[in-house]
Parts: C-alpha cells; structure tokens; sequence
C-alpha cells in the first residue's frame, strides 16, 4: 500500500506504558516541504508522538511511513537493527538538551555520522563540517568542544549535525525550551533559515509564536489525542475546541 | 630498632618487591580484560550473559580471594589443572580483581546520559558504532579513578599469594623473619615497600585521569 501516501503518513498510532495510554489512535500526514507544529502541555504526548517517527519510541499499535517505507518494521533484530540505521540517516533530530558528544569539538560532532555512515574522505568531511557549521552561523566556533558554548550556540551545533546526514526531514524536540530567553532568537533564526529552503519539519514547541509564524499547519495534542488542528491562523485567532481555547489562555496567561 | 639489619636485607626486599610489581601488573591486565568482558556481558541484551556476567561478579566477590586461591592452586590438580605457585597467584587474582573491574566499568557506561546514546542512534549509528564512539569515549574518563582504587586493593591483594608460596614481597618478608627473629622490621620493610609502590601508583592515575579529561 504506497498508493496516494504522504511523505510522512502516521496511521492509528498507539502507545501504552504498561497501562498508561500516552497515543491514542493518531493519524497524522505531512506532505513533503511541510512544516508541522505540535503543540500542547507536558504529558500530552507530543514529543512521544515525534520521537515514534523515527522509532526511537516504538508504538504499540500502528504504523509510521516515510516516503513510501514502513519505518515501524517488525523484524528480526538483525534485519530491524540494518533497516532502521538506514531510516534514521534519513531523519535527523534535535533534542532538547542538545545531546552534544562532549568528547568531541563541533567539527567532530558533524562530522563523525557522516564519516562513520558515508564513508567519506577526511577533506570532504572538514568542508562538510565547515559549510554546515558556516550555516547556523558557528564556523568560528568549528574547534570548540560543547562545554565551551552556550546554549544557544549548542543548539545551532546538534542542527547542523543533523543536517550533514542530509535528511530528508527534521524533528524539532522542544529544540528552545532549555534555553535561556535571551538565547531562543538565534535558533529560531536557523529553524526559520530551513523553512525557507522547504525542509519538512516536525516541530515540538511550547513557542506559539514561533509555531504561528513559521507552521503551515498546527496539531492541537491533549491526553494521547489531537484535539484540533488546522492552519496557525485558525488554531491560535478561533479555536473551536474548548480544550484549546483553554490551553491557548492559560499559555497566554503564563507567558505574561 | 635495627637499622643495619634492615639495610642489609634491603636488596633482597628490592627484588622481591619486583616480583611482586610483575605479578600485579599481570594481574591488572588479567583483571582488565575479564572486566571488560564482564562489562559487556552484564550489559548484553541476551539473558544467559547478563545471568553469566552477574553471576561472575557475586561469586568472585562473594568469596574470599584467599579461598579462590587455594582451590585454584591446591584444589586445580583434582581437577586436571596443573599451575606453578606464580601462575595460579596470577589467574586467581586477575580473575578475582576482573570481577570488581565488572562493576566499576560496567557502573561508568551506564552513567552515561541515555541523550548521548540516542543522539547517535538518530544520526543513524549502530548499537555497536553509537558505543564505542560515543559511550565508550566518555565512560573510559569516568573509569580511570575508580579503576584506580580497584588497583590499589588489586597491590595489596597479591600479599595473598605469599600463603601459596609465591616468593613475593609478603613471602620475602616472613622467610627473613625465619632467620633473623626480627618480624618488626622485616614487616616494617616490606610495607614501606608497599606504600612507596601504591604511592607511585596512585600518581600516575591521577595524572591520567588529568590527561583525559575533556577541555
């Protein structure tokens, strides 16, 4: 079944933590150049949901597909463990906390997937590393070890070494929320560089303005399910669930 | 106190306390490489080698080296295994110490933020690439003090294998007790024999663990 499907199809996707039930039955499509937010309180489930994508959460129930290929396979662990490098090479992701290598400086944090995976050469991998740090703005940090950088440059380092495995897709966890105020603009100054180079995005954030400005469209998530969802303009200025109108005052309220 | 004796024995003690350096850096390789495979095996995904690797480290903790020793040595003919006193001193400790490597490398990879491993899993490494560039690297720096203190026991540990004969520095000391009746300054001798070996020791791993530290 390939027929009609999108670049990203999520179908009936459950998962359950023993009895806890954090997904339940969600389908979600993201066409190719789209950029989806997800929005919604802690505990709702949304980074459960992006982190399912490229299995690094296994569903219980359900089926995730990236362009056209099952990623949720089961298989035998051999077979899975082959298939599922070759899946994730194509999604890159940014975490929260950066999860920098700390052993190794930025040029070795991008560059080493790419050695490792693509087998190429030590000068292509420098200019790899230079070009993709040039783009988030940190080649004159290039041999700085993670301890040395703040926040924000962190983060504009875990991008750039997602980006190097050239993916054709990128999920955002919550990529600004451990970052001080001060530090969000530069990352969202490269998330929005992307955007306009038609990267489909996925993108976990607790930032409405952020989702409002940069997401075609945005998911509503509360208790395992989609509540609402449409074009930011519409989410975020008419609400029609009580559920979101809810959760968009207290937001509001909060960030006052 | 008797001073000239104690200097005129000195060269004797010199090269007992060689023998035992010899016998405790075998024992340390020996040691290393049983806790690594112990490491890995009580991290394995397959549960005969965790039931394996655990079961490893409760025996060989749960029992006194002494014990170990005097089976592997007196015990091992019974059973076809056939050692010199130096062998078995060097199996039956290297094994020992391998059960308390176990833990102190299997305690620093886990110590290690789940983060690390799923960044590298996302980019698309394997389980085997994502460990020994990412977890590994980092574990080793977190290893060096703690495997510093298994060391440490490790040298005091071989003053055990004197009661099997092997003439070591412990052995040295009651054999010249034996001739002299002088049991103070022979033990006195060959424990400043001991400390001056442990101190050197314990320099040179808090030099490596300076050296590995990252930036």
């Amino acid at each position: 079944m390939t027929d009609g499907k999108s670049f990203v199809e999520i179908r009936h996707a459950q998962k359950s933590f023993g009895k806890l039930e954090v997904l339940k039955d969600i389908s979600l499509s993201v066409d190719r150049g789209q950029i989806v937010g997800i929005i919604g309180s802690s505990g709702s489930g949304k980074s459960t949901l992006l982190r399912a994508i490229n299995d690094l959460d296994p569903l219980t129930g359900g089926e995730v597909w990236l362009d056209g290929v099952r990623v949720n396979q089961t298989l035998p662990h051999r077979a899975y463990e082959k298939h599922i490098n070759q899946m994730r090479q194509q999604v890159g992701m940014v975490f929260q906390h950066f999860n920098l290598f700390p052993h190794m400086t930025a040029r070795e944090n991008v560059s080493m997937a790419p050695i490792m995976l693509k087998g190429i050469s030590k000068d292509e991998a420098n200019a790899l590393a230079e070009a993709q740090l040039d783009h988030v703005g940190m080649l004159e940090r290039i041999d700085y070890y993670p301890s040395q950088l703040s926040g924000g440059q962190k983060q504009r380092v875990a991008i750039a070494r997602a980006l190097a495995m050239q993916p054709k897709l990128m999920l955002f966890d919550e990529a600004t929320s451990a970052l001080d105020p001060e530090l969000v603009e530069e990352v969202n100054q490269v998330m929005r560089k992307l955007a306009e180079q038609h990267m489909t995005m996925i993108i976990v954030t607790h930032e409405m303005d952020f989702a409002a400005s940069v997401c075609d469209r945005v998911l509503f998530m509360d208790q395992g399910v989609v509540v609402e969802e449409g074009p930011p303009e519409i989410l975020f200025k008419t609400p029609s669930q009580p559920r979101t109108r809810e959760f968009l005052r207290k937001h509001l309220e909060s960030a006052k | 106190m008797d001073f000239e004796l104690m200097l005129k024995v000195y060269p004797f003690f010199l090269e007992a306390a060689w023998i035992t350096i010899v016998l405790s850096v075998l024992t340390a390789i020996l040691g290393l490489i049983c806790g690594t495979l112990g490491a890995f095996a009580r991290l394995s995904r397959f549960a005969v080698l965790r039931f394996l690797g655990a079961a490893y480290v409760s025996v060989f903790r749960g029992t006194p080296a002494l014990i170990q020793l005097f089976i592997l040595y007196f015990g091992g003919p019974q059973i076809g295994i056939q050692l010199d006193a130096f062998e078995a001193g060097v199996i039956g400790l290297g094994i020992n110490a391998g059960a308390y490597m176990t833990e102190t490398i299997r305690g620093a990879v886990i110590s290690i933020d789940k983060g690390q491993r799923e960044a590298a899993r996302t980019l698309g490494l394997s389980q085997w690439q994502a460990m020994y560039k990412v977890i590994l690297p980092q574990a080793a720096r977190l290893m060096v003090r703690p495997l510093g203190v298994n060391l440490n026991m490790l040298i005091k540990a071989t003053a055990l294998v004197a009661a099997i004969s092997v003439v070591e520095l412990t052995y040295t000391a009651q054999r010249y007790i034996g001739s002299t009746y002088k049991p103070f300054e022979m033990f006195l001798l060959a424990g400043i024999l001991y400390m001056i070996i442990i101190y050197v020791t314990g320099r040179g791993v808090a030099w490596l663990d300076r050296k590995v530290q990252i930036t």
